[in-house]
């Protein structure tokens, strides 16, 4: 049995503002970007990971912890400073994962033809508008409802979340969906400028899908499947969107397989 | 003192007089435009423009439109050309609008454009307001709401540089961008461009800004009590601009109904609360949605009037009345901090249904009879109504005020017999009252060069529409 290590929480200036990071473990460096809710602090998936890499968590710029740039208007946006932290935190060769929002974020970042990162990992990722069906608005909802959409049913999602009107997360999912409708609003979680890019882009991919995923549907998953060069797909069947908070050791052992 | 006319204009369903009449709810944005019927539509429109022409026949000085955006409770989703229309069939009244709402505009020189139109056509007749609009326009138009506040004020910024710096010039802003401004048309009244208003009930920047600017805010069908806190805000920052705020400078719209029985007064009067009604209306039928609301970013939500603190408008726009009360971004950034920390604990059983969703039952719960007592509706005959102006007068002090009339599910006969007994019985004897308590209108006072009260420090300080102006484009 592992030892449970808590994570170390610190700081970095980036674009005159602050990045708030959590991170713990060593080896291979792995960096975990956010759902659009943001991160709900250290989770059994980022323990799990911290096993066999050293995990780096940030709160992206805008979200929970980490300073507001005024002037983004694009996810593009942020995956050009989650490239400048990787840069200069002289972290190479990454293994980059994405849940939700933020392997649209992680996709972005990829076509950019980066070599710091070595492997790509997109978890329920938007970015593609989908060939079929709709992603889910949160901004047309309420922000416990999205959240609740989040898992595969109502019963998992009270088994998290058991008393969410009177929880602190309400309102920092509403905190952190200014941000989203700062960089998302429209085009609402796509971008049509991505996928022309996604054939250049020669990283190793896995790209993880619950099959039960509620928000982001899988026919985008099949389609950056389609489009990236070296990527395969796996299908979680227990799962939701939130395949982070539902199978945590499943899609561990998912990404440490495909990680370096 | 300018006193006005105004209605919403409501979808009525002919056969009841209700637009509950398809047996559906009327909540927010879930009506389909299935149901409409351009036929009745086309009735409606000839209908309201017909009474806007009417008021100016009763002695009206001011017919007021206002703009909402798929709702059946205000058909003046294009309020301007309702605006041209009456620019041209009348000839006396000061037209209106409260307002244009400015961030969903992605060309504001269209409207700077359009609205130095209608004032041309009108004569000069254009008072032109701005507003910012609720979550429902926000979504039917597709404006971000985290830049709805930027774009408010540069989309202002931009009008007003249209009719005022001779072009061409270019226009470089944070939201929009123009390599050629040059409208070839400006505004009949140039001095320095048409008067304009600001309608609001719920945000102290937006009061804040139109103090700055010296604009009339007007409150829309508040209670007196927190309406009469919020002009004294005005005042506040009046103040401190450097000038003192009087009645020109403060307006207030509510409901009141004049009837030939104060029976009929009374029953007719009901009918503001039935039908298509404006949902964040106490009493109304509607059901106002809080997610739409309560976009994110579309309102600070520690920067709420003492009207928007009120239960009833705090819930109906769909924001939690305790953050309403304690606005404080301190506490916001510690319950952040709190909630990043780690995962919820799980222990509570599920709570019932609390936070944004409560309280939608109490935002129209208050009766109609409540509402007649703290005066937010006024019904009755000539003889009854105007003591009760009279309060509302006395109370708020007002340059401008307009009365809301014809609305839910009043018909044509009803609001003719309103308009006609104010016209003969009511509006003479408010304009003696205003005279009477010094109730001094923008058309009489103007309120863009109301006098300094410290000329130094105010020579010291840049004008406040300098501040946002563009330097050299």
């Amino acid at each position: 049995m592992t030892t449970h290590t808590a994570p170390k929480a610190h700081t970095v200036e980036l674009a005159g503002g602050e990045i708030h990071i959590l991170e713990a473990g060593s080896g291979p460096p792995l960096l975990v970007l956010h759902h659009s809710t943001g991160a709900l602090g250290w989770r059994p998936l980022h323990e799990k990971l911290a096993e066999t890499n050293r995990v780096i968590l940030p709160d992206m710029p805008g979200y929970s912890r980490s300073t507001l740039p005024e002037w983004a208007r694009d996810p593009r946006d942020l995956a050009i400073l989650m490239l400048q932290l990787l840069r200069k935190q002289g972290l190479r060769d990454v293994t980059l994962v994405g849940l939700g929002f933020g392997g649209f974020v992680a996709a972005e970042m990829a076509t950019m033809n980066s070599d710091l990162i070595g492997r790509l990992v997109l978890v329920g990722a938007p970015g593609i508008k989908p060939p079929e069906g709709e992603i889910l608005d949160q901004m047309l909802i309420d922000h416990g409802d999205y959240m609740r959409m989040g898992f595969r049913d109502e019963k998992t999602f009270q088994k998290f979340f058991p008393d969410l009107e009177n929880s602190d997360v309400r309102s920092l999912w509403e905190f952190n969906r200014v941000m989203t409708a700062r960089v998302c609003w429209k085009p609402y979680m796509f971008n049509r400028r991505l996928p022309p890019l996604l054939p250049g882009v020669e990283i190793p991919t896995l790209l993880v899908w619950g099959e039960k995923d509620r928000v982001v549907p899988m026919s985008i998953g099949r389609e950056y499947a389609r489009l990236l060069p070296n990527a395969k797909i796996e299908i979680v069947k227990s799962a939701g969107h939130l395949v982070d908070y539902e199978e945590p050791e499943k899609l561990a052992r998912l990404i440490q397989s495909h990680a370096r | 003192m300018l006193v006005g006319y105004f209605t919403e204009r409501p979808y009525q369903d002919p056969e009841s007089g209700f637009f509950g009449a398809t047996g559906r709810s009327i909540q927010d944005l879930t009506l389909s435009n299935a149901d409409y019927d351009s036929k009745l539509g086309a009735d409606l429109y000839n209908r309201y423009l017909d009474e806007k022409v009417y008021c100016e026949e009763v002695g009206f000085d001011a017919i007021m439109f206002n703009e909402h955006h798929s709702t059946p409770f205000c058909m003046g989703g294009v309020m301007n050309v309702e605006a041209a229309i009456v620019a041209k069939t009348t000839s006396k009244v000061k037209i209106v609008l409260n307002g244009n709402i400015l961030p969903i505009w992605d060309d504001p020189l269209w409207l700077a454009e359009t609205l130095a139109t209608i004032d041309m056509i009108s004569r000069g007749r254009l008072v032109t307001g701005w507003v910012r609009g609720g979550g429902r326009e926000s979504v039917a138009h597709n404006a971000q709401p985290p830049f709805n506040w930027e774009r408010f004020q540069e989309a202002h910024d931009l009008v007003v540089a249209a009719w005022t710096r001779p072009g061409p010039f270019r226009w470089e802003g944070e939201h929009y961008d123009y390599r050629y401004v040059n409208p070839w048309m400006r505004p009949y009244q140039q001095d320095p461009y048409p008067l304009m208003m600001v309608p609001g009930i719920i945000s102290r920047n937006t009061v804040a800004w139109a103090a700055r600017h010296k604009y009339p805010y007007v409150m829309l069908s508040t209670r007196l009590e927190p309406t009469k806190a919020s002009f004294d805000y005005y005042r506040e920052v009046a103040r401190e601009e450097g000038y003192e705020a009087g009645p020109e400078h403060i307006g207030y719209l509510w409901k009141v109904h004049v009837d030939e029985t104060e029976e009929l007064a009374y029953e007719t009067g009901r009918k503001f609360l039935e039908g298509p009604g404006n949902i964040f209306l106490e009493g109304s039928r509607g059901v106002v949605s809080p997610v739409l609301q309560n976009l994110p970013g579309l309102t600070d939500r520690n920067n709420l009037l003492p009207t928007g603190q009120l239960g009833f408008l705090a819930s109906s726009r769909g924001l939690d009345q305790e953050a309403a009360a304690k606005s404080s971004r301190a506490r916001a950034a510690q319950t952040r901090a709190k909630a990043v920390r780690g995962a919820p604990k799980a222990t509570a059983a599920p709570a019932a249904p609390a936070g944004p969703r409560a309280g939608i039952q109490a935002a129209t719960a208050a009766s109609y009879d409540e509402q007649l007592a703290n005066y937010t509706i006024t019904t009755g005959t000539p003889k009854t109504v105007l003591p009760k102006i009279r309060h509302v007068l006395e109370t708020l002090r007002p340059g401008s005020v307009f009365f809301w009339d014809g609305d839910g599910a009043m018909t044509h006969d009803d609001t003719m017999r309103s308009l006609r007994l104010f016209g003969s019985e009511v509006l003479p004897a408010v304009k003696e009252m205003a005279d009477e308590l010094g109730l001094v209108g923008p058309f009489e006072r103007n309120p863009m060069t109301a006098p300094s009260i410290a000329p130094t420090k105010r020579a010291a300080k840049a004008p406040a529409r300098a501040k946002r102006a563009p330097a050299k484009r």
